[in-house]
């Protein structure tokens, strides 16, 4: 498993690859990047700021990741998520799962993507026309996050 | 009860801290009494940390709700939601 929290940028195509080749049995790698956009809650967004939690953020994803691998039959994980000041079509997230197959790769992928949103400690300010603002957390990953437990329980 | 206490976003910005210090009365043992605690030292604090304001905490690293109890020694952390990804 691999947690990287870092300002660099990353290229999806060499950590792709990195995973596939770890092991000769792998059938199948599934991805998600994430991009700053440029538009937010209706305003156009020209900057964007990540903080996190060193310590608790790693922490946060290594623990998602297990979740996944006790979930799913997957081989491994790898997340990647930048922080400081980044713009419009910057990458801001790499979430890539290897397996035999795809269908576990696939919901394994989406399942620590909606945990991360809900449960990593990243926060978000963007610089818009009328100044800069924190962004707020939205209902819908909340509820993204909830597809997946019918216990409604927290993954600690 | 020593802890160490950190803040962070929109949190860090309002009060002005992004950590500190502190020792406990004995009888703020939960995260609860903690935050009825710190919010006596005024306004932005109270708006802050009692207010409607969502905020969330963590202690060790781990995310916890208001029962928690805290623990000599601990590193305790108060945030909003997340909004990483």
């Amino acid at each position: 498993m691999t947690v990287r929290v870092q300002t660099e940028d990353f290229d999806v195509g060499f950590e792709i690859s990195q995973l596939r080749k770890m092991r000769k049995d792998t059938g199948a790698v599934v991805s998600f990047v994430g991009q700053v956009r440029d538009l937010n809650e209706g305003d156009s967004v020209s900057q964007l700021t990540l903080e996190h939690y060193p310590g608790m953020t790693e922490r946060s994803l290594s623990l998602i990741i297990g979740q996944a691998k006790s979930r799913w039959d997957i081989f491994d994980a790898l997340i990647i998520h930048r922080v400081g000041t980044l713009e419009p079509t910057d990458q801001i997230v790499l979430v890539a799962v290897s397996g035999a197959h795809r269908g576990e790769a696939f919901k394994a992928c989406e399942f620590i993507m909606d945990y991360l949103k809900t449960e990593a400690p990243f926060w978000k300010k963007e610089v818009t026309q009328s100044g800069e603002r924190w962004v707020e957390a939205k209902q819908t990953d909340d509820a993204a996050r909830e597809r997946w437990t019918t216990t409604h329980e927290s993954i600690e | 009860m020593k802890i160490k206490l950190f803040y962070f976003a929109r949190l860090k910005e309002t009060l002005k801290y992004s950590t500190e210090d502190l020792d406990l009365p004995a009888d703020v043992v939960t995260i609860l009494k903690l935050k009825a605690f710190l919010a006596k030292r005024g306004d932005v604090w109270g708006e802050m940390l009692m207010g409607k304001l969502k905020v969330r905490a963590a202690i060790n690293h781990e995310l916890v709700d208001d029962k928690a109890a805290i623990a000599d020694g601990d590193e305790v952390a108060f945030f909003p939601p997340v909004t990483g990804g």
